[in-house]
């Protein structure tokens, strides 16, 4: 057992099932997607991304690219979030937490790619 | 090299985990412990102000406790958060700067850099490994005949000495071992606009390795080596290596016909100068009697060897025998800046002096005590560092022989102009009244500055006016073709120094030779004649003016105005 690949596993799974967390629920109610799911969810995909940094493989550099899109998202849903909250007068509206919640449904596709790609490269490694 | 960059960001890792670590540990805190606002209610943090209020904290830039004061329990969480980020912070930008600095990092950046800058060129280019004495001397003909080049050496000092030069045009350069194929490639030798590979480094392995490579990975192009060995060369040319150049045999020869043939030796400065040089006089060594030669070195050897085969009386002055060897004739040891060694090689009564050491200053030395002893002499000195030109000219010496720039521009006349070098090649068959009246006629079609010398090919392409009157079945004499294109009757200042067509090469064509297509011709003039030259053969109303005599109208708006007037 390699514990760097334990490691690696652990949070790229974490990413993507917090995501999920963060994205089941009604899309307009702000109730069923708390603001704290959200923190955890950028916060394990940057640790994920910064992962998969240096790895020469076509897979690696397939991961890497996934991990950027999802962190991607994240980070768009996380503005809107603030801004609607911040900034805007009437808070954080039905249509702004709908928009964050798809989002974070996107970064949730390419979470989901990413698990299976880890997927993948554990069953070539098994051959 | 992409490994330098995997392993860079591998190490980026670490520094970076620890960042957003301490920053998210930091803003949880921060967003859980509850505050009180201005009026006293329990006022929660959110995340944007808790990221708003980390990020200048980690940063020691503090705007302080924003948006309202904060309570005792979010200072005691602040205080842990200000070691832990601020440390965090320090370490994290720490490293990746340290790591972006890595010097293998910098040079795999500037390798990238410079392969995109090649991969770029639009126009053809020489790939020059090893920027030397002759390698940067041969840049500088390069640039100065208009000729683009890329170079590569394997010490960073003569790189940087590259980027220094005053050149006419920035040089891409990169310091790598050319030795390895990835490093050729980088540099342009599968690029379609690579026009030739010189390999001028000095190390004959290593120019050994490069023209293999080159002949391997890009079979047609030209390879031109150095190299001082025998074996080297032989297996130099049976890979197929267009041209290998050995140093000391070609500035042997080039002494040789200094001495024996004057003409022909200004002839060739002269032709394969530099175009802003001034063309320099002829000047008579006498070839009868004794000369003195100091230094009997690799120059040494070959000025030697050439000069017994011309049947010159030579003694040799050599400092260190045991490492150069004795020549089988007269030798006496010494330096041959001391008044005693030059006399007990006879230098009262030698006609000659060849200062040839690899030493500027025992050069000049030498010179000015031998000048002393015998002020008839004529003297010859070896120039090894460009710099030191106006030292030699103050001593008055009667001929300066500078062996990389002799070299380089060799191979630039090698490189650029093949007819050229074929000329030169059967003008040494000529004698040297052939050779002085050539030099004579020169002189009197330029001013000031040596010439320049062209090659033309009579094709669609080059000469499109040619090729219209020949459809139209008219001859066209070369008398004709170098007309000026204001008066035919008068030539231009041009002179025709060489043809080559399918039978054969002719030196100085007759001017009633009628001009057949792919024909090939070396010219030379002063500058513009060049340009001016090019209406002759691409245009088709003066070329008909020059031949016929009479210019057709073939404007057709102006054709149809004629018609309605004559109506």
């Amino acid at each position: 057992m390699n514990p760097e690949k334990v490691i690696f596993g652990f949070f790229i799974i974490l990413a993507a099932t917090l995501n999920f967390g963060f994205f089941v629920g009604e899309i307009s109610n702000p109730d069923h997607h708390p603001v704290y799911e959200l923190f955890a969810v950028i916060v394990v995909n940057l640790i994920a991304t910064v992962m998969k940094f240096g790895d020469r493989t076509q897979l690696g550099a397939l991961m890497l690219a996934t991990s950027l899109v999802a962190v991607l998202q994240l980070l768009s849903a996380a503005l809107i979030w603030t801004v609607s909250v911040y900034t805007s007068e009437n808070g954080l509206t039905e249509s702004a937490i709908a928009s964050v919640v798809s989002l974070s449904g996107g970064a949730l596709m390419a979470n989901i790619i990413s698990v299976v790609l880890l997927v993948i490269e554990t069953v070539i490694m098994r051959r | 090299m992409d490994t330098v960059l995997y392993l860079v960001f591998r190490q980026m890792r670490r520094p970076l985990l620890t960042l957003i670590l301490t920053y998210s540990i930091a803003i949880l805190g921060l967003v859980l412990i509850p505050g009180k606002d201005a009026d006293g209610n329990v006022w929660y943090m959110g995340f944007f102000q808790a990221f708003y209020f980390v990020s200048y904290m980690a940063t020691t830039i503090g705007f302080g406790e924003l948006p309202y004061e904060f309570s005792q329990a979010q200072r005691i969480w602040v205080v842990f958060c200000i070691y832990a980020t601020v440390i965090g912070w320090f370490y994290a930008i720490g490293t990746l700067i340290k790591l972006i600095q890595t010097p293998a990092f910098q040079m795999a950046f500037a390798e990238k850099r410079f392969a995109r800058i090649v991969r770029a060129r639009v126009e053809p280019f020489y790939l020059v490994c090893g920027y030397g004495k002759t390698g940067s001397e041969l840049i500088e003909s390069l640039l100065d005949h208009h000729q683009h080049a890329v170079v590569l050496d394997i010490d960073e000092d003569r790189i940087s000495e590259l980027e220094l030069a005053n050149l006419s045009e920035q040089v891409p350069a990169l310091c790598v071992d050319a030795r390895r194929p990835l490093h050729l490639i980088e540099a342009g030798l599968k690029h379609p606009h690579c026009a030739g590979v010189v390999a001028i480094t000095n190390d004959n392995e290593a120019n050994l390795k490069i023209a293999i490579t080159s002949k391997l990975l890009n079979p047609p192009l030209k390879v031109i080596c150095r190299s001082d060995s025998k074996d080297i060369e032989a297996n130099m040319a049976s890979f197929g290596t267009d041209r290998v150049i050995d140093p000391f045999d070609t500035f042997g020869i080039m002494l040789a016909t200094a001495l024996q043939a004057p003409c022909t030796y200004l002839l060739q400065q002269w032709l394969t100068g530099m175009l802003h040089e001034q063309p320099g006089d002829p000047v008579y060594p006498p070839n009868q009697g004794k000369w003195v030669v100091c230094g009997f070195g690799r120059f040494g050897k070959a000025i030697y060897h050439r000069l017994r085969q011309e049947g010159i009386e030579i003694v040799v002055v050599e400092m260190h025998p045991e490492l150069t060897g004795q020549p089988e004739g007269l030798f006496v040891h010494g330096r041959g800046t001391e008044a005693e060694t030059l006399s007990q090689a006879g230098i009262e009564d030698a006609v000659g002096l060849v200062a040839g050491t690899d030493n500027d200053a025992n050069n000049l030395s030498i010179i000015a005590t031998a000048l002393e002893m015998n002020a008839e002499l004529f003297t010859i000195a070896r120039k090894n560092d460009k710099d030191n030109e106006e030292l030699f000219e103050a001593l008055n010496c009667n001929m300066v022989m500078n062996p990389s720039g002799i070299i380089a521009n060799k191979i630039r006349a090698l490189l650029a102009s093949p007819l050229l070098y074929e000329f030169m090649g059967l003008a040494t068959y000529q004698d040297d009244e052939w050779a002085c009246q050539l030099v004579s006629r020169i002189s009197g079609l330029i001013d000031e500055r040596v010439p320049e010398v062209w090659e033309v090919k009579i094709d669609k392409a080059q000469a499109q006016a040619v090729m219209q009157m020949h459809t139209m079945g008219h001859g066209v004499t070369l008398g004709r073709l170098v007309a000026e294109r204001y008066d035919r009757d008068q030539a231009m200042s041009i002179i025709v120094l060489m043809l080559e067509n399918h039978e054969g090469r002719v030196l100085l064509p007759g001017m009633d030779y009628r001009v057949e297509s792919g024909d090939r011709f070396l010219l030379c003039g002063e500058q513009a004649m060049r340009h001016s030259l090019e209406w002759n053969l691409q245009n088709i109303n003066i070329l008909e003016y020059l031949v016929l005599g009479q210019v057709k109208q073939r404007n057709q708006v102006v054709q149809y105005i004629k018609k309605l007037i004559s109506k």
